[in-house]
């Protein structure tokens, strides 16, 4: 080898650590806490108690721990409600203070990215009158889906870089009695996830080492507005995203790479409903198979509604086609649900998932049968009157498995 | 060979639909081009392809983000209008093509191509979205997408069993979630206040977003409009 390709070679070894003053992107809360001194918006700060972390180019982001308002996403709430559910159990066992409010919408981006049928001035007036009812409240909106993330970094921006934009969007909020307020972060649920990271290790109850996991990353939670994603050196060598790894590495499992990390699920947002060849050729030959040909992991962790749907959901017909598939998917939040001894159907709600998970759960030990014959005379009793549904009173006391034979 | 304007895209003949006049070409062009972000987006492309074996939709389809940039930074209206007309829909919108070290982004001209097909009512596209109607009925109406109510077996077979099994549960299954938004809920992914849904409306008139789905879909508009400006009325 050459000298220099020895010290290429050297350099990339090495894990990254950037300087913020040499970022190739502008920082936006700059640009946001100028706007608000010109008293062109109101800049929610981020309560205490925060964490702060690192993105892409070494700056910090504060990840606030408590007092947070749910910014819900359609698709998990819709038919991933275990994913959910397990973010608001986290919640409830550390006893954090925050918010479920019946005062949000959907960020709509599914739709927009799916058929164009908004406009920006619509799409960024959503975004905002979800964020000023989260400000009302005097809660920080804390958001679940990689879309609706992604989705309100590029408004974000919009809003920023483009005064016509802003004073369109001020005259719609102004019908609506509300101030265009946008909040000093945008978070997304698996950045506190990670910063909990340590705290619910110190909670697990389940025994995790024998799993191995790959780890999918949403496009849009680190592919839009790059400069704002966490990135740890110590993590992948701060090349790739820390979310959904540190967490998996925390509690012992063994976090296995394969060549197609990078790529997208196929989710293609319309394409899942009105173009599914589309959508699960994708998922299945360069996501589930890559991954099952290359690691043969027990799970697949993702931190994306969008995400757990397609890969969840794509394998049964690729099945009946023969292809290398059985992978089950689960959600960060899951999963850290799971470890601290969440109930597998009452919180986790693993019955709306696709792929098969019972091998999993007979991995980790775990008598899945005996919980759902418990869930299922939780069912019986609802459909017979004498329970109305489960609640945060069935749900929240953590299980102590009993272990499978 | 130097690339000219007659070889520089193999593949896809000029003048696909000569019935279509270029002064109409142009103008859709041009609404493209007006939109603000469109300079956020395109910066000029120097051919790498790194967008391209980033793609997913490059690997199924004969689609190219190194074409649309191309085409946009050349503004060839002859090939943007085919790209506006046979490409665009291809899209998966995850955004990959960001990784351009040009700091283009192909998804984004995507975007803007699709808002004007859209707004400009092309037939190519409302055939496109015809299968797409129930989506955006839920999600203009309700705030919220893809219900339970909407996972069905005949619009979801390829899920499984586990469709089958969900669809004959679905009120006690949804009476079993924890979270007090959710629990019950079938018509929505979560429970959401009137004066929200009202709120919600207001931004669709006020923003110009009914008179899209008007060239969409004339059917589902006027749908849309009465049970609106009943909800608006009443509130």
């Amino acid at each position: 080898m050459t000298t220099a390709v020895e010290q290429i070679l050297e350099r990339k070894a090495q894990a990254v650590v950037r300087d913020p003053a040499q970022a190739p992107a502008h920082d936006i809360r700059e640009a946001l806490f100028e706007l608000e001194a010109k008293g062109e918006i109101i800049v929610q700060r981020v309560p205490e108690p925060y964490v702060e972390v690192t993105t892409k180019f070494g700056r910090t982001k504060k990840i606030p721990i408590e007092h947070t308002w749910h910014h819900k996403s359609c698709g998990q709430c819709g038919h991933i409600p275990g994913y959910s559910s397990s973010i608001f159990w986290l919640h409830r066992q550390f006893g954090l203070d925050y918010l479920d409010p019946t005062d949000q919408t959907s960020c709509t981006g599914w739709n927009y990215y799916a058929s164009a049928t908004s406009n920006a001035v619509a799409q960024a007036a959503v975004m905002v009158r979800n964020f000023a009812a989260a400000y009302e409240t005097g809660y920080f909106p804390l958001i679940h889906c990689g879309t609706s993330y992604g989705h309100y970094k590029e408004v974000r921006e919009q809003l920023v870089h483009h005064k016509e934009l802003r004073d369109e969007v001020r005259r719609v909020l102004d019908k609506l009695g509300k101030p265009l307020v946008l909040p000093e972060e945008i978070v997304h649920y698996s950045e506190w996830v990670h910063v909990m990271r340590h705290k619910i290790a110190e909670r697990q109850v389940v025994e995790m080492k024998m799993l191995t996991a790959t780890v999918h990353p949403a496009c849009h939670y680190y592919k839009i507005v790059v400069e704002d994603a966490i990135y740890d050196p110590e993590i992948y060598g701060g090349q790739r995203i820390a979310t959904i790894t540190a967490l998996l590495e925390t509690l012992g499992i063994n976090v296995a790479d394969y060549s197609t990390w990078f790529d997208c699920c196929g989710f293609g947002f319309r394409h899942i409903l009105v173009q599914r060849d589309f959508t699960r050729s994708f998922a299945v030959l360069r996501k589930i198979e890559t991954m099952k040909n290359e690691v043969n992991p027990d799970l697949t962790v993702t931190h994306d509604t969008g995400c757990v749907t397609t890969l969840d959901k794509s394998q049964f017909a690729a099945k009946a086609h023969e292809r290398k598939v059985g992978i089950p998917v689960l959600s960060d939040a899951q999963v850290a649900a799971l470890a601290m001894g969440a109930h597998p159907f009452r919180v986790l709600q693993l019955h709306w998932h696709s792929t098969d998970w019972r091998p999993m759960m007979e991995k980790l030990g775990i008598d899945w049968q005996k919980y759902w014959d418990e869930f299922e005379q939780d069912l019986e009793a609802i459909r017979k009157g004498s329970k109305k549904g489960i609640t945060w009173e069935d749900a929240d006391q953590p299980v102590v498995f009993t272990r499978s034979a | 060979m130097p690339t000219t304007m007659e070889n520089w895209n193999p593949g896809k003949k000029q003048e696909r639909y000569p019935n279509v006049p270029y002064a109409e070409k142009e103008r859709l062009f041009l609404e493209v081009k007006s939109d603000p972000r469109y300079e956020d987006f395109l910066y000029g492309c120097y051919e790498c392809g790194i967008c391209v074996s980033a793609c997913p939709s490059a690997r199924f389809y004969d689609y190219s983000p190194r074409v649309i940039a191309q085409a946009m930074a050349r503004e060839d209206i002859e090939r943007i209008y085919e790209i506006m007309v046979e490409d665009i829909w291809n899209c998966a919108q995850c955004f990959s093509c960001v990784r351009c070290p040009r700091g283009n982004n192909p998804g984004g001209l995507v975007t803007l191509l699709r808002e004007v097909a859209v707004r400009n009512g092309l037939q190519e596209t409302r055939e496109v979205l015809k299968g797409y109607s129930r989506v955006i009925y839920k999600v203009m109406l309700k705030g919220n997408q893809v219900s339970p109510d909407m996972l069905q077996p005949d619009f979801f077979p390829d899920w499984g069993p586990w469709v089958q099994q969900f669809s004959a549960n679905m009120p006690v299954w949804r009476r079993a979630i924890p979270v007090d938004t959710l629990r019950g809920v079938t018509d929505a992914a979560w429970r959401v206040d009137s004066k929200t849904l009202r709120e919600l409306y207001t931004i669709w008139f006020e923003t110009g977003n009914m008179e899209i789905i008007k060239e969409v879909d004339e059917g589902l508009y006027d749908l849309l409009v009465e049970v609106m400006e009943e909800e608006l009325e009443e509130g």
